[in-house]
């Protein structure tokens, strides 16, 4: 036996940290401990400040619309009352979709949806404020922008049923749309690859003296990946003219922001370890979303460099359509969510302007449901994913390279023989 | 004409490249003002400007996804990982971005990039300098790889990559860059001003993706090589006086399939060459390939001639490489079976 003290005798033992959500199922949802600015209290640097004077920004919440729907403070952007009721036509069409969508999948017509309900205000409202030469690199859950740039219902929902007109012709799973004619870059399963992306586009723009910019998108669960770090550097190094927006919708599966590091600080400020102008904004606040958009559009746009934003949202539903929170989250936070529902507050907003009312709200409800639904029928009636597989299957061979080589033309040809034998005739 | 050895022969082609095509654009570690560990990209920011060659970030992960966003842009990347064994961080840009755009988009987003790094050991480079990884990307669809072996065939391959509209990962035998090793590492360094095939054309031409190089005819045998390997094998067929036909694969994909199989079929005996680790490398696709194809027409099994299943050892780099010994071991084999 030695002789010499145990140093570590006296040591305390040493406690491992695994954060948990707030509430769990049975629990009663409570959000007042979440500290939120009142609208219009957060102050608006020029888009041209030291990214230093957007830091304090990272840690509250820029916010416009107060509780009685009216736009306040310095960065209301003043909206003409058309762009307004252009969103709120946007936002609603989004919801309704997911709805229908939804429904398609739980009937068996696709595999697979993703809805975002409760996030609306954030997609459309960047879309709104962008460019439309402009880039998104974004997230599953930012069909918003491509609702808000005009793309056809039509043509996603043939995504979604990977049928005859799908662009993508059945090789990408339901609502990774890709277009580039509506700056929408395509979307990857593996996630925060695209961050690092839209920095790179955004350098090429520079690079050729171009003026278009990029935006990338990142879930706050995404953040933990390496792709976030990448990006972030790159960014800050060449001053690239990118928006790297985080839409912290508060959980990523069943794991809350917590496991993504949020117990320690907001998304926003990570924006200051990289020297980057930060900002974190209330994302069902469309107007404040707008405004976060358009400064940070503004400044990259003037050679002042990227702007991370956060964008702090609740993610009401599910993760997606093989998912159930019920299992991992308590009822009633929706509900309970402090910064409410975006299009009740977009709407709220231009009744108090006098520019709406429910007559007209009932209306466009109706136009829209219509919409989708027409929209869905013509899609239906192109195909649903239970009924593709079979035809032009050499189709699934073209495009893994720009000429097909011979090992692929000897694959597919086997292929082809299989699905003879499979099908008892001539593939179509 | 001008006697180059690889890395100069490579650089020539960055700069007949970037001068004839403004959407080139060259970064990675080191490959700016100073012009890269190896001196691949020297003297190219200063002739081309810091917009168009430049210092990345020593993120591998982010030199990857930041080419993508440019390819999508509509530049062309041309990028260096500095060393093979580093690509990894940038491994998921790779299989899961660069390589299935074009298939994922249906053709609307293409990768024309090329992606070159320096690989292979021999070099005192321990196992994170030393590594042989082509068969994680030969198994990945979407990519071509490609890997030559003198400097004759590094520009034109290097220029037929940047023109190809797909994504290439371009390894580079480092071993070889000053001359050709042929594995007798006791030996004096050969440079490659001795070799016919320094002797590197001024100016544009391409050697093929896609198409291998009967570097030496003979009857006895078929030996599959590339890179460093070629020169190994060259010289162990010399040092043992056997008549062996030998196939620079110089692209591994896709691969020149007609070409193996016209020479297997006709000597009726093959060995396989690689200096990567044994299990799962390329080697075993080609042995399959042959005995899918040429069953009927072998004499012998087919034999591989590998790495150890180890880590790049650092002092033990010479049991490590396959060597002469090991070379002429397998040749025998294949030979007297």
């Amino acid at each position: 036996m030695s002789d010499k003290p145990d140093i570590r005798a006296n040591r305390p033992a040493l406690a491992l940290h695994v954060p948990e959500p707030p509430f769990r199922p049975g629990d009663t949802p409570d959000f007042s401990s979440i500290k939120i600015q009142a609208a219009g209290e957060v102050p608006r640097p020029d888009v041209a400040a030291d990214a230093a004077e957007t830091h304090p920004l990272t840690t509250q919440l820029v916010r416009v619309l107060d509780d009685n729907g009216h736009a306040v403070g310095p960065w209301n952007p003043k909206l003409d009352p058309d762009t307004l009721r252009k969103m709120l036509k946007d936002m609603k069409t989004v919801r309704v979709f997911d709805d229908r969508m939804y429904r398609a999948q739980r009937q068996g017509k696709t595999s697979f949806y993703m809805k975002c309900t409760g996030e609306e205000a954030i997609a459309v409202s960047a879309a709104t404020a962008m460019d439309p030469e402009d880039m998104h690199f974004p997230t599953y859950r930012q069909q918003g922008l491509l609702v808000a740039r005009g793309y056809p219902l039509v043509t996603m929902m043939c995504q979604i049923y990977s049928n005859k007109g799908d662009p993508l012709q059945g090789r990408q799973l339901p609502i990774m749309y890709s277009d580039k004619k509506h700056g929408f870059f395509s979307i990857s399963g593996n996630l925060g690859t695209q961050y690092p992306q839209a920095v790179g586009w955004a350098m090429a723009s520079a690079i050729k003296g171009d003026s278009r910019i990029a935006m990338g998108w990142i879930g706050d669960g995404a953040t933990a990946e390496g792709d976030f770090h990448s990006a972030m550097t790159f960014a800050a190094v060449y001053q690239a003219p990118v928006i790297l927006a985080v839409v912290n919708n508060q959980w990523a599966i069943s794991s809350f922001s917590g496991i993504a590091g949020a117990e320690q600080a907001t998304f926003a400020a990570r924006a200051v370890g990289y020297g980057i102008a930060g900002l974190r904004v209330d994302g069902n606040d469309a107007l404040a979303v707008y405004a976060a958009v358009k400064w940070a559009s503004e400044r990259a746009r003037t050679n002042n460099g990227p702007t991370t934003i956060e964008f702090f949202t609740y993610r009401a539903e599910g993760h997606s359509t093989s998912d159930d929170p019920t299992g991992y989250r308590a009822k009633g936070e929706a509900e309970e969510w402090p910064l409410g529902d975006p299009i009740a507050r977009l709407k709220a907003h231009l009744v108090a302007l006098g520019e709406w009312d429910e007559e007209r709200d009932a209306a466009l409800d109706k136009e829209i449901d219509s919409s989708v639904r027409g929209a869905q029928k013509e899609a239906e009636s192109q195909g649903i994913l239970p009924q593709q597989g079979f035809d032009n299957i050499p189709s699934m061979f073209e495009d893994v390279y720009s000429e097909t080589p011979w090992h692929l033309a000897e694959q597919r040809d086997q292929a082809l023989d299989e699905a003879r034998e499979f099908l008892g005739h001539e593939p179509k | 004409m001008t006697t180059r050895n690889m890395i100069e022969a490579i650089n020539d082609a960055h700069r007949v490249m970037m001068a004839r095509d403004e959407d080139i654009v060259v970064f990675g570690e080191d490959v700016g003002y100073f012009g890269g560990v190896f001196r691949a990209t020297a003297g190219l920011q200063k002739e081309f400007g810091k917009t168009r060659c430049f210092d990345a970030p020593i993120s591998e992960g982010g030199i990857v996804g930041t080419a993508v966003g440019m390819a999508a842009y509509g530049l062309k990347p041309l990028i260096e990982i500095q060393f093979a064994d580093y690509i990894y961080p940038g491994f998921d840009q790779i299989v899961s971005e660069v390589a299935k755009m074009r298939y994922r988009t249906a053709g609307e987003w293409t990768m024309p990039m090329v992606i070159r790094s320096p690989y292979g050991g021999g070099i005192f480079g321990g196992q994170t300098h030393s590594q042989s990884p082509e068969a994680l990307f030969t198994h990945c669809a979407g990519l071509k790889v490609v890997i030559p072996s003198n400097p004759y065939d590094a520009k034109g391959l290097l220029i037929a990559a940047i023109e190809d509209p797909d994504p290439v990962i371009f390894f580079e035998p480092k071993r070889i860059y000053n001359g050709p090793f042929d594995g007798h590492h006791d030996r004096p360094v050969k440079p490659w001003s001795k070799n016919e095939l320094s002797e590197v054309p001024d100016g544009h031409y391409t050697v093929p993706l896609g198409k291998a190089k009967v570097v030496r005819e003979g009857e006895a045998l078929t030996v599959l090589a590339y890179g460093t390997m070629v020169h190994v094998a060259l010289s162990a067929i010399e040092d043992n006086g056997i008549d062996a036909e030998v196939i620079d694969l110089r692209t591994l994909l896709p691969l020149d399939m007609a070409t193996i199989e016209q020479s297997v079929k006709k000597t009726g005996r093959c060995l396989v060459v690689q200096e990567a680790t044994k299990t799962g490398g390329f080697a075993s696709e080609l042995a399959t390939l042959v005995q899918e194809r040429c069953f009927y027409h072998l004499e012998a099994p087919v034999e591989r001639v590998t790495g150890w299943d180890t880590p790049y050892p650092h002092a033990y780099e010479w049991v490590y490489f396959p060597g002469p010994i090991r070379m002429k071991n397998a040749l025998k084999k294949v030979l007297e079976a």
